[in-house]
């Protein structure tokens, strides 16, 4: 096997609930080695690949294969390559956390040093001094970190989360992402979310699913990039609108330039574009202060994550063409995020999770 | 398989389930034993074993109830799917360590004939037969029991499904009697597990009826997984 192989690929999946459609022929390859944010909205069909990829429930067509096995064919290889922690934690609330992980690795038939395992894996998730306490009376979070070390029995090469982070607090949040992260240097990660903070702080790729199908797969700043935006600023001056307009427009580097409504007198905004290849940042706070005017904002306008999220999500609703997408005045929040870079207005970033 | 016999018999035994399966069925059999064997003065097997009393069926069906339903609705099951090991396996594992404890139950009912052998003459090919049979019977009873425990999530209703269900397998000769229809008493003899049982206690080994059990276990078991495995489909 060459390290060329993909560790997860699959291949025109679809997979049917009754007559609704949970995918609907997708395809995406996850790295060797990487740590991949799954990302959707609520139904879109993440748990559903997931269960799939790990041989818990069938699809209709298509293929996976990890690490160049496909599931149909050897499905005791594949499992034995793969840990998976589901939505909800596969525990067994009446064993203690040493009994339950010694099942889970006898389960697994993993075959090195059994003592030794299980107590690098607690070590490694923090849980050693919980061995000997009851599933059921662990707090929530203990509870999730049981069910990362059960994934992590066998060393496997592929690791497949399913929100592991949710309902968790955000100091147990943080530690376990750091987890991952820590883990995710030697394995290939699948980490389902649908929060973007998370994928922005873990991931190194990013795949996002909506109504069953792939929207996007790349790396969150290929994401961004593809968005577009990357070369925009938002620029807010005090003094003279006219005077600073004929400023931007003598520039080097300027692409095009707009001026955009302002909430404040004496203050002019402007959205401006720079060449490829140029940085005008530095060359427009000169000019400016030349000029005697003060800069009161510079900033990027590339389309934030959550922004890029909305706008593919909805994109794919409204391709979609059902009547069952989200009660949510849609076409409002794609034209704000179309248009967020153009706006004064920023898409405010309370809407972490959508 | 293994893994899964070793956690399910423990599991019996960390739950009351074991101890009151084991515990109730003795107190049973001693009952019979006393009033069927003791005060009569007869050294004959087959009148503790025949009283197959309906409380039998409902320690069957305590003994199975939670197996599969369990595993489902804590969604536990995603975890025994997801490893290297085969539903069969799983099925297997399950019902072999349910048959473990009614295994451990077996063991101790070993002192009645005991009792019998030293102060009578019973006669040896009929304690082994009625053993023999006891286990096959209960075998079928356990196998009914964890396929009805795969259909549902609850073991609530598993548990009352599956007495129901030997309940009316326990009646059933009673029904072969009024049907006329020969293909209805062909198929009502399919279940009829416990007309075959009286030939155990007399101490006859027929061949076909240790087959009969058999495969009847071999069919619930193999519905048993494909269940389980239909379920990965839907």
């Amino acid at each position: 096997m060459t390290d060329a192989i993909n560790a997860v690929e699959i291949k025109n999946l679809t997979k049917l609930y009754g007559a609704n459609k949970a995918l609907n022929d997708i395809s995406f390859s996850v790295k060797k080695g990487e740590i991949m944010g799954f990302l959707g909205p609520n139904g879109a069909g993440k748990s559903t690949t997931m269960n799939i990829v790990t041989g818990c429930i069938s699809a209709n067509s298509g293929s996976v294969s990890v690490c160049g096995c496909d599931v149909l064919e050897n499905p005791k290889i594949v499992k034995g390559k793969i840990g998976y922690l589901p939505e909800n934690p596969p525990l067994y609330f009446d064993m203690t956390v040493g009994e339950y992980l010694d099942f889970v690795y006898e389960l697994k038939k993993v075959k090195n040093n059994k003592k030794q395992h299980i107590a690098e894996v607690m070590e490694l998730v923090k849980i050693s001094d919980m061995k000997n306490r009851m599933i059921k009376n662990l707090s929530k979070g203990y509870k999730q970190r049981v069910g990362l070390a059960q994934a992590l029995i066998g060393n496997p090469e592929v690791l497949i989360l399913d929100e592991p982070t949710v309902g968790l607090d955000p100091k147990q949040i943080i530690e376990i992402r750091n987890v991952i992260k820590e883990i995710g240097k030697q394995r290939t990660i699948i980490l389902s979310t649908h929060i973007l903070q998370e994928v922005e702080a873990v991931c190194d790729s990013v795949t996002i699913i909506a109504h069953g199908k792939i929207v996007a797969q790349n790396t969150i700043e290929g994401l961004e990039e593809e968005a577009g935006g990357k070369d925009k600023y938002i620029l807010r001056v005090i003094g003279n609108k006219e005077k600073a307009r004929v400023l931007l427009r003598n520039m080097e580097g300027i692409k095009d330039v707009r001026v955009m409504e302002s909430r404040e007198e004496n203050v002019a905004s402007f959205s401006v574009e720079q060449l490829s290849g140029y940085d005008i940042r530095e060359t427009l706070t000169k000019a400016f202060s030349d000029a005697d005017m003060a800069i009161a904002e510079l900033r990027s306008a590339s389309l934030s994550l959550e922004e890029i999220f909305i706008k593919l999500t909805n994109t794919a609703a409204v391709e979609e063409e059902t009547e069952e997408v989200p009660a949510n005045d849609e076409t409002m929040v794609e034209t704000a995020a179309e248009e967020a870079w153009a706006e004064e207005e920023e898409v405010e970033e309370n809407e972490s999770n959508i | 398989m293994k893994a899964i016999f070793k956690k399910e018999f423990k599991n019996y035994f960390l739950s009351p389930v074991g101890y009151i399966f084991v515990g109730v069925f003795m107190a049973l059999a001693s009952m019979f034993f006393a009033s069927g064997i003791l005060s009569t003065q007869q050294a004959d097997i087959s009148l503790m074993f025949s009283d197959i009393n309906v409380i039998y069926l409902f320690l069957a069906s305590l003994l199975t109830m939670r197996l599969l339903a369990e595993e489902k609705n804590k969604k536990t099951d995603q975890l025994l799917l997801s490893s290297p090991v085969s539903i069969t396996e799983i099925v297997l594992g399950k019902y072999f360590a349910a048959m473990a404890v009614f295994g451990v139950t077996i063991l101790l009912s070993f002192i009645f004939p005991a009792i019998m052998f030293a102060f009578g003459e019973p006669s040896l090919s009929e304690v082994i037969g009625s053993y023999i049979g006891f286990v096959l019977l209960w075998g079928a009873f356990i196998s009914i029991g964890v396929f009805i425990s795969s259909l549902t999530e609850s073991q609530m209703i598993a548990g009352v499904f599956t007495f129901a269900s030997l309940l009316l397998i326990y009646f059933i000769s009673w029904f072969e009697a009024s049907v006329q229809n020969e293909l209805a008493k062909k198929v009502i003899d399919c279940f009829s597990l416990l007309s075959r049982y009286s030939e155990f206690q007399s101490g006859i080994l027929n061949i076909e009826n240790i087959i009969y059990y058999l495969s009847f276990i071999f069919v619930f078991l193999f519905l048993t997984v494909r269940v389980i495995d239909k379920r990965r489909y839907s």
